[in-house]
């Protein structure tokens, strides 16, 4: 069969970048858009414990975080290794949760305030009387959702 | 028009939406935020505190977790992986034990009048146990509710519970209502 291999005869032509950038800004619009840049600077070392009878948190803009952990090694100097509280960018006591619910509740509307939801992620290797104690003051301001956050464990 | 204004040369455009778009790939955390959704008990007025709720012995699964992370359950030390079939066999009652929960006719959407069981799993922790056993328990007793939704949803609807709409599950969620009650703290010589 000679003539399909003429020599010189036909090139493949190159294929047309034109469209290239278009694609590409497609791509970064799409991760801009699902981006969540992270809500805060974690201070402490949170290694959150495996659950599988778990449920996805709806709504992130309801959510309030609230951490729980050893402080991570620049900040052992400043505040000891025993497991802190962290709100918003800074270490916290257990009486600063009601100020900070109050804080994170003036910023939504009135009517979604009964739907927030505090989420606590916890490292597994806190002790229970830290988490108790923040539970309690959760309670005293009627913050009463809360989600226990876990990695997702799969059952046999 | 002795000069036109050359054209911006666009070839490196794709090269700065790829530098920004692997700026964002990189940045990028999809996380999706899950765990064990749970309602607190909403708070007790002081003078109300002493006049606790009466349930009948039978009706309460105890399980206690100490500092040592070791579980009493019922009086009794159990291995955690044993805990979601006691209680599980602990909240259906099937064979009407008189030791187990006691069971109360209720009108019940697509069952009619069916017998559901009055239990409530009471959890007691430590200020010293630690907070990935406390899950773990929340989780094995959170699999047991869900089990047993399941069995029923299968038996009655032949479809897994997560499939069903909302009316059959909440009637599903009526026999078995998730009751986890914990107490309110209390110190055990604790130093």
């Amino acid at each position: 069969m000679g003539k399909f291999r003429e020599k010189g005869g036909k090139e493949t032509p190159e294929i047309s970048t034109a469209s290239l950038p278009d694609i590409v800004f497609m791509l970064l619009f799409f991760f801009m858009v699902s981006t969540t840049m992270k809500e805060v600077d974690l201070k402490v070392q949170i290694n959150t414990p495996l659950a599988s009878e778990i449920k996805k948190l709806e709504k992130k803009s309801l959510v309030s975080y609230i951490y729980i952990g050893k402080p991570k090694q620049k900040f052992v100097k400043a505040y000891g290794s025993e497991p802190r509280i962290q709100l918003n960018d800074t270490f916290a006591e257990v009486k600063d949760i009601p100020d900070y619910i109050e804080a994170e509740r003036q910023q939504r509307d009135e009517k979604e305030v009964p739907l927030m939801t505090t989420s606590l992620k916890v490292d597994e290797k806190t002790k229970m009387g830290i988490v108790t104690d923040v539970k309690q003051e959760l309670r005293k301001v009627s913050a009463l959702k809360i989600n226990y956050s876990t990695k997702k464990a799969v059952r046999q | 028009m002795a000069k036109k204004t050359p054209a911006v040369p666009s070839s490196s455009l794709a090269d700065i939406a790829f530098m920004l778009l692997i700026f964002f790939l990189v940045t990028t955390t999809m996380d999706t935020d899950a765990g064990l959704s749970r309602m607190l008990p909403p708070p007790v007025p002081k003078e109300q505190q002493s006049d606790d709720m009466k349930i009948k012995e039978r009706n309460v699964y105890v399980v206690l977790i100490n500092k040592y992370d070791q579980l009493l359950v019922e009086g009794e030390p159990m291995n955690i992986k044993d805990l979601k079939e006691k209680t599980k066999e602990f909240i259906a009652n099937p064979a009407d034990d008189p030791e187990l929960p006691e069971k109360e006719d209720k009108e019940i959407p697509f069952f009619g009048v069916y017998p559901v069981s009055k239990q409530v799993i009471s959890l007691q922790n430590d200020r010293g146990t630690s907070y990935g056993l406390y899950i773990q328990v929340q989780d094995e007793l959170a699999a047991a509710y869900n089990e047993l939704r399941n069995e029923l949803a299968l038996k009655k609807f032949s479809k897994p519970y997560d499939d069903l709409d909302k009316e059959r599950q909440d009637a599903i969620r009526k026999i078995y209502p998730q009751s986890i009650s914990e107490a309110e703290p209390k110190n055990y010589g604790d130093r």
